[in-house]
C-alpha cells in the first residue's frame, strides 16, 4: 500500500472514529442524567420503615438541639457521658460528640484550635479513655477563649443519607438521622460525605456510627445522655412541635446560627455564641 | 496482630474522627481497576467498532485485557467493606440517590457485556477447541460452547453483528462506568479536593489513557514472549492515541486544578500549604513531570521526526510504563490527597501506608497483580493473538 493510501485510509478511520465517538459520549450522558433523575424520584417515594417502639408515635415529633457556646465550660462530662451510654469506643478517634477549644492569644489573628485527638489534651487527660483539656495556655497572654460542642447536626437535607448504597443510614420522621448497623455495608461513603466529621467508622463492629440524639432515651421520654449531665445547661434538647419545649424557647429567644449552612444541608443543631473561626 | 485503625499524624486543627483515614490504599486501587477496564474496552472499540484495521493485533488482547479488570474491580471494594458479607445489600435494596448504589447494577451490566462480547470474538477458537480436545480442558471448551458449534458462513455474519453491537454498547457502557467513579468523588461536597464537575471527566480520559498504555505494555511483553515482531503501524496507532487522549487529560486536570486555586474558597489556604509541601513530589515531579510532560515530549518528538523500528518501541513502551505510573499517581493524589485535607479547612494529615494487614500495600499489590495474573491464565485458553485466534 502506497503512503498516500495508507493516509487516506487512517482519514477515514479518524472521521468514522469521531462521528461514532460523539454519537456515544453523547449516549453516556443520557443515560447518567436519566439515571440520576429516576434515583431521585425513586428516593421521594420510598415508603419510611416504622420503629418499634412501643407506646412512641414519631409523626407527633420534631426534635432539635441547641447548643450556647457562652455556656460551655469544656469539663467533657458530656462527652464520658456518650461514650459510656453509646458504647463508643473510649479513644481519643472515635466521638460521637467532642468539644473544641477556641484561643486567641494577643498578637495572634487566628484562633488555635484544640480539641480531644490533640496529642497534649490527650497526654494531661492520663489515658486515650479520659477526656480532659490541657492547662496549656496557662502561661499565655489569652485575648479570646471560648469552647464549642459539636455533634451530628441531624440535617433536614442530610449528605450522608443521600450517598449511603444501601439505605441503612435514613432520617426517621421525627428529624433523626440514624444507622442500622445490622444493614450497614461499612463502605464508608457517608463518613466522607459529613461536612462535619460527625461520622465514625467502628472498626470492630465494622460499621459507621455517629450521634443519634440518644434516640434509645428520647423516644422513651428521655433526655439525651449529653443534655442530662450538663452541668451548666450549654446542651438544650427538645421537640418543635412544642412551643414551650426547651429548644423551641432557645430557638425563639435567642439569634441562633448553624454550622456550614452554605453546604445546604440545613443542619438541625443551633448554635449561640458561634465566632467566625468556628468551622 | 493487625491494629483495629491506624491513627494518621496531622498539622493544624481536624475533627477527632479524621484522624482515622477512612478510605485507604484499596480505594486507589479501585478506580484505577476500572479505568483499566475502560482504557483497553477503548481500544479493543477503536477496532470493533470504528473498524482501524491497524488496531487488529490488539483488538482481542484489549477485550480479553479488560475483562480480567472487570472481574477483579470487586475485590478491593470487598475487601475494604467492614461487612462484605453484606455487599448485595446495595443490589438488593439500592438507595436510589446514592451515587454508589447504581454502581453495582452498572458495573454488572457491563461485567457480563464484556462476558457477551469476549464469548463472540473467541467462539470460533471455543468451538474448534471443543472438537479437538479431550479431557477436562474439552469439557470446559464444550461448556463454553454453549452447544453452538455452528461456524458456518451465515453463523459468522451474525456473529459480528452481535460483536458490533456489543462493542458499540460498550463505549457508553465502559465510559460511562468510569466517568460514574469520577461522579464518586465530585459529587462530594464535604471536601473541596473532591468537589468538582470536571471529576468525571478527568477520571474518564486518565482511564482511557491508562488503559491504552497498559495495552502498549502488555503488546510488547506478549510479542517479547511469543518471540513475534512488533506490528509497527499498530503500535504507533496506540501511540498516537496515547498522545491525543494525554493532550484531554492534562487539560482538565490543568483546568480543574487551577480553577480550585482561582476560587480560592474557605480553605484555600490549607490547600495551597498542601500543594506546596506534600504533594509536590506525587503530583508535581511524579505525576505530571515524569508521568505527563515526559511522555508526551517524548510521543511528540517521534511522532514529529517519524522514529521507527527499536527507538519506536523503546520509546512508546517507556512512556506507556511512564503513563501507567502517573495514572495510578493521579487516582492516589486525588482519593489519598482528599482525605490528607482536613474537612476542616484548617489541618492537614498523613496517610501511612502500612505493608501488612488487610488494606496494606501487600494486599494492594496483589489486587493490582490479579489481572495480570489472571490474563496470563486467560491468554492460555484464549489466545488473543491475531495470527493464531480465528478472525472475528
Amino acid at each position: 500500500m502506497s503512503d498516500d493510501d495508507e493516509q487516506a485510509k487512517h482519514q477515514g478511520e479518524r472521521r468514522n472514529f469521531l462521528r461514532i465517538f460523539g454519537a456515544a459520549v453523547g449516549c453516556s450522558g443520557m443515560a447518567i442524567a436519566a439515571g440520576a433523575g429516576l434515583g431521585e424520584a425513586a428516593a421521594a417515594d420510598a415508603p419510611a420503615p416504622k420503629p418499634d417502639i412501643p407506646g412512641y408515635d414519631w409523626t407527633r415529633h420534631r426534635w432539635a438541639f441547641g447548643v450556647d457556646a457562652t455556656k460551655c465550660i469544656g469539663c467533657l462530662r458530656c462527652v464520658e457521658a456518650c461514650k459510656i451510654e453509646n458504647n463508643v469506643p473510649s479513644d481519643a478517634h472515635h466521638f460521637r460528640t467532642w468539644v473544641e477549644r477556641y484561643v486567641t492569644l494577643e498578637g495572634e489573628e487566628k484562633a488555635r484550635i484544640d480539641s480531644q485527638a490533640d496529642p497534649v489534651n490527650i497526654e494531661a487527660s492520663g489515658s486515650e479513655g479520659a477526656y480532659r483539656f490541657a492547662n496549656r495556655y496557662k502561661d499565655a497572654k489569652v485575648e479570646k477563649a471560648f469552647f464549642v460542642p459539636k455533634l451530628c447536626n441531624h440535617c433536614t437535607h442530610p449528605a450522608c443519607v443521600q450517598v449511603c448504597p444501601t439505605g441503612a443510614t435514613y432520617k426517621t420522621l421525627d428529624g433523626v438521622v440514624v444507622i442500622d448497623h445490622k444493614y450497614c455495608i461499612g463502605c464508608q461513603y457517608c463518613v466522607q460525605a459529613c461536612p462535619y466529621g460527625a461520622r465514625y467508622f467502628n472498626e470492630e463492629k465494622g460499621v459507621t456510627d455517629k450521634c443519634t440524639w440518644c434516640y434509645h432515651r428520647i423516644t422513651k421520654g428521655l433526655q439525651p445522655a449529653c443534655v442530662e449531665v450538663c452541668p451548666v445547661s450549654a446542651r438544650i434538647f427538645g421537640d418543635l412541635n412544642d412551643k414551650q419545649s426547651p429548644v423551641s424557647q432557645f430557638i425563639r429567644n435567642n439569634r441562633v446560627s448553624v454550622l456550614r449552612p452554605e453546604s445546604g444541608n440545613a443542619p438541625n443543631v443551633f448554635y449561640v455564641g458561634l465566632d467566625k473561626e468556628v468551622i | 496482630m493487625e491494629a483495629l485503625y491506624h491513627v494518621a499524624p496531622y498539622i493544624g486543627y481536624v475533627y477527632p474522627n479524621e484522624t482515622v483515614i477512612p478510605w485507604t490504599v484499596l480505594i486507589v486501587v479501585y478506580p484505577y481497576l476500572t479505568g483499566l477496564v475502560a482504557g483497553a474496552f477503548t481500544v479493543s472499540s477503536l477496532y470493533q467498532v470504528f473498524g482501524m484495521q491497524r488496531f487488529k493485533p490488539v483488538a482481542h488482547l484489549a477485550l480479553l485485557t479488560s475483562l480480567c479488570c472487570m472481574l477483579i474491580v470487586p475485590v478491593p471494594l470487598l475487601l475494604h467493606l467492614g461487612h462484605p458479607e453484606r455487599a448485595f445489600n446495595a443490589m438488593i435494596t439500592p438507595h436510589t440517590s446514592s451515587a454508589f448504589a447504581i454502581f453495582g447494577f452498572a458495573a454488572a451490566f457491563y461485567a457480563i457485556l464484556l462476558m457477551l462480547e469476549n464469548w463472540f470474538v473467541f467462539r470460533p477458537y471455543i468451538v474448534e477447541q471443543a472438537q479437538r480436545r479431550k479431557g477436562s480442558l474439552g469439557l470446559l471448551y464444550r461448556a463454553l460452547s454453549l452447544g453452538s458449534h455452528d461456524l458456518s458462513e451465515t453463523a459468522m455474519r451474525y456473529d459480528r453483528k452481535w460483536i458490533f453491537a456489543l462493542a458499540v454498547i460498550g463505549i457508553p457502557a465502559a465510559h460511562g462506568l468510569h466517568g460514574y467513579v469520577g461522579f464518586v468523588f465530585g459529587s462530594l461536597k464535604s471536601r473541596e479536593w473532591w468537589s468538582s464537575d470536571l471529576m468525571p471527566p478527568i477520571f474518564l480520559f486518565s482511564a482511557i489513557i491508562s488503559g491504552t498504555a497498559l495495552l502498549i505494555v502488555l503488546y510488547l511483553v506478549s510479542c517479547t514472549l511469543r518471540r513475534k515482531s512488533v506490528d509497527l503501524p499498530c503500535l504507533k496507532g496506540m501511540a498516537y492515541t496515547l498522545w491525543g487522549f494525554m493532550m484531554f487529560t492534562l487539560v482538565l486536570e490543568g483546568v480543574e486544578f487551577a480553577s480550585l486555586i482561582y476560587r480560592g474558597r474557605e480553605g484555600i489556604d490549607m490547600i495551597m500549604e498542601y500543594v506546596r509541601g506534600p504533594l509536590a513530589l506525587p503530583f508535581f515531579a511524579l505525576q505530571l513531570g515524569i508521568g505527563s510532560v515526559l511522555p508526551i515530549v517524548l510521543l511528540t518528538f517521534m511522532l514529529w521526526r517519524g522514529t521507527t523500528g527499536n527507538a519506536l518501541i523503546g520509546g512508546v513502551a517507556t512512556c506507556g510504563l511512564l503513563v501507567l505510573l502517573a495514572v495510578l499517581l493521579m487516582r492516589w493524589n486525588v482519593v489519598i490527597g482528599g482525605q490528607e485535607i482536613a474537612k476542616t479547612g484548617k489541618g492537614l494529615l498523613s496517610y501511612r501506608l502500612h505493608f501488612l494487614g488487610k488494606e496494606g500495600g501487600l494486599v494492594a499489590a496483589c489486587v493490582l497483580a490479579a489481572p495480570m495474573v489472571l490474563l496470563f491464565v486467560m491468554t492460555r485458553l484464549f489466545p488473543p493473538w491475531n495470527d493464531e485466534a480465528t478472525a472475528a
